[in-house]
């Protein structure tokens, strides 16, 4: 079992991410992680999807996506030679001015933002890697976590790509 | 340019695909459309239930090769038709569904008769269209064809709101349609055609399992080519029934549950398997695990996503399968080789092969019964012409087809083999019949299955469609009846039949011809007065509710383990 990274340039259209997701239920693939967004082109979506499994699996998956009429192009992300990024928003207790110093510390080292403070709690922006943003938390759940989100990876392989 | 209807450009566009035949039902929300198809060309087929629509354009697309077409209305008749949509799906068959929807502004608002048929059809359908504007249209209808037919074949839904058919537009019709994200892979790579060769020539134990990609490309001469020119045994999946002629001396018939015996334990002894357009679905291999462990495997198919899927192949060819075949005769023939009759005595593995079929076939034992379900079949055979159209109903009527009655015109047969459809073969054996009107077409069903879509008899009747239905009747689910009795130690629930209703008043009281046969004689002529008949037949043949069908591969094992005889 292995992390890997699955980019998808799909039409961007009504239904195409259901018949996607709905794909990955039927086939029965977990998935880690998935991400939608606009590419340079108007009408594509790319989807990003990290899942955890072996190469036999990982192959019938990227099969499968491209059997779905929507899905444009599909390719797999050499780990070591794409750039893949996730954004994490962390909302925090911290009641005192001691707790706020260490987390915007902590948050400094991890090259992250406070985003949002009030009186009782502090909202950090980390992004990198979907492992910094694991250490990060780990760093800092004992102070209380309110609330996460995270986006999902995001990713591109280094380089020009031709087609 | 003047503007026309989304309804009427609908049906303009199917009179441009050549469509000649639309089974359907009408309902509020496809009306429009109706309207337009009363003064179309196109014939259209009233059914009695939306599901027979969807099988009825499954059974003409299967005979066709090419695409069939069924229309019902939003909600309940569009939910109707996700049985046959389904059944076609699993078995790669293009059926375009058309379906009624209710207007764009109640879409999402629950409004009456409205479904969201789009989301359900998602997983069972190659694609979905739902045109939001009438302009639409005529591009949706190309596009669904050609996604339909080409490639894998599949079946593809156009939902189409009432307002989309009512509003009017300039209509551009095009002729060719290009989909971005679509490219059926048709061409081999011819290396990877030759490593096959290679493997093929390099076996001692080769063996042909042709499945049905055979039949949707109509690679029947070159596989018979292929098969002889190397004199290699051939195999079918059930699906592909009759790829290969089932009176040839390389050919040992299905695989698979109810596979011959034969079949399950030659193909076992291969040192290569040869797959062609087959997908290794369990019911054909059995264990994944076990399948195929000792042996190389080489597979074509022109769906990437089956290569590897079930069983990893040490040389996968993607393409279309008649292609591919004619590629790989074109690279034996330059390389001189062909073989002969004489391997039948100088072959060890075929000396074998010829041993094992006539020691299994030495061994069929028949039920002890004047009239049996394997002696029904063999007249059957003995009195239908070669060209006539067969088609089944799902259970033990089906296992004894595969096993009793011999496809010799190949392409001739066809079966809900993967979803396993009860009630199919009936409106899918009428479709076949629009497709064929020149030949006879049979339906060899079971009582339950035949009850479940025997209203589509008003259909057969009324529409001048007449085919025959050969009712092994054994006055219960037979298969199940089957199981219970093998593996749940006789406590027979929930399949009795009890013999109703009479299925000869059944035929008769829809004004088609109903015949009992209770001894071969009887039998005899009834199949003789069906064919000769200008109406319906039904010949109801009772049968022991006792008679298993044997051989048989019992659930989650391997084809070593079938159960030869009781």
């Amino acid at each position: 079992m292995t992390w890997r990274i699955i980019s998808a340039l799909v039409e961007n259209k009504p239904g195409v991410l259901f018949r996607v997701s709905n794909m990955f239920r039927a086939r029965g693939f977990n998935i880690e992680s998935l991400s939608v967004g606009p590419t340079e082109e108007q009408d594509l979506s790319r989807i990003t999807i990290t899942i955890n499994s072996d190469e036999h699996t990982t192959e019938q998956l990227v099969k499968q996506l491209r059997k779905i009429i929507d899905v444009v192009d599909v390719i797999r992300l050499p780990l070591d030679n794409s750039v893949y990024r996730e954004l994490a928003l962390i909302k925090l207790k911290a009641e005192d001015p001691t707790t706020r110093l260490e987390i915007t510390n902590l948050v400094n080292v991890f090259r992250g933002k406070v985003v949002d403070i009030s009186k009782r709690s502090m909202m950090v922006e980390i992004t990198g890697t979907p492992d910094k943003i694991d250490a990060f938390k780990a760093l800092v759940e004992h102070y209380g976590i309110i609330q996460l989100a995270r986006t999902g990876v995001c990713a591109l392989p280094r380089g020009v790509v031709h087609e | 340019m003047v503007e026309i209807s989304g309804a009427k450009a609908l049906v303009q566009a199917l009179e441009r695909e050549g469509v000649e035949a639309i089974f359907g039902m009408p309902g509020g929300a496809n009306l429009p459309i109706y309207d337009e198809l009363y003064s179309s060309s196109i014939r259209h087929i009233l059914v009695r239930h939306e599901q027979s629509a969807a099988h009825m354009a499954d059974g003409y697309a299967r005979i066709k090769r090419k695409a069939g077409v069924c229309f019902a209305t939003s909600g309940p008749g569009a939910t109707n038709l996700v049985t046959g949509i389904a059944t076609a799906y699993m078995d790669s068959s293009p059926i375009i569904a058309v379906t009624g929807q209710v207007p764009r502004a109640m879409i999402g608002k629950d409004a009456f008769q409205e479904c969201d048929i789009v989301g359900i059809c998602a997983s069972i359908t190659k694609y979905c269209f739902q045109p939001m504007h009438p302009r639409e249209v005529p591009e949706v209808v190309k596009k669904a064809f050609y996604i339909a037919e080409s490639g894998r074949p599949g079946p593809v839904l156009i939902d189409v709101p009432k307002d989309v058919q009512q509003e009017s537009a300039e209509m551009v019709f095009p002729e060719i349609v290009k989909v971005r994200g679509y490219s059926p892979h048709i061409e081999p790579d011819v290396a990877q055609v030759s490593r096959a060769i290679d493997l093929l020539l390099n076996a001692e134990r080769p063996i042909i399992m042709a499945g049905g990609g055979v039949h949707i490309s109509g690679a029947f001469a070159e596989l018979q080519a292929l098969a002889e020119m190397l004199m290699i045994p051939v195999v079918t999946t059930f699906k592909g029934k009759g790829v290969f002629p089932e009176n040839h001396p390389l050919s040992l018939g299905p695989i698979g549950m109810h596979g011959h015996a034969e079949a399950n334990k030659l193909v076992t002894e291969a040192d290569l398997l040869f797959a062609i357009g087959s997908r290794f679905s369990d019911r054909s291999v059995g264990r994944f695990d076990e399948f195929g462990r000792d042996m190389k495997i080489v597979h074509i198919d022109i769906d990437p996503a089956e290569i590897g899927k079930n069983k990893q192949a040490d040389v996968g060819i993607v393409g279309d399968v008649k292609v591919s075949l004619r590629i790989m005769l074109k690279m034996l023939a330059s390389r001189m080789i062909r073989k002969g009759e004489g391997e039948w005595e100088s072959n060890q593995w075929l000396r074998h092969v010829r041993e094992v079929r006539e020691y299994y076939r030495s061994i069929i034992k028949d039920h002890p019964r004047e009239v049996t379900a394997m002696k029904a079949l063999k007249k059957l055979r003995e009195l239908l012409p070669a060209d006539a159209i067969v088609t089944t109903e799902v259970g033990q009527c089906q296992m004894w087809t595969s096993l009793h009655f011999d496809v010799i015109s190949p392409g001739t047969f066809f079966s809900s083999t993967g979803l396993g459809t009860m009630g199919f073969g009936f409106p899918a054996s009428i479709g076949a019949k629009v497709a064929r009107p020149d030949v006879p077409v049979v339906d060899i069903a079971g009582d339950g299955s035949f009850n479940m879509t025997e209203n589509s008899l008003a259909v057969s009747v009324l529409e001048n469609i007449p085919v025959i239905v050969f009712l092994l009747n054994n006055y219960s689910l037979g298969m199940v009846a089957q199981w219970q009795r093998l593996f749940y130690n006789r406590r027979m629930i929930g399949v009795d039949l009890k013999g109703m209703p009479d299925f000869v008043k059944v035929a008769e009281a829809y004004g088609a011809q109903g015949i009992r046969a209770e001894s071969m004689d009887e039998l005899d002529k009834a199949i003789r007065r069906a064919l000769s008949s200008d109406v319906a037949t039904v010949i109801d043949i009772p049968i022991d509710p006792e008679e298993n069908v044997f051989p048989f591969m019992p659930p989650g094992k391997g084809l070593k383990d079938t159960i030869v005889a009781a």
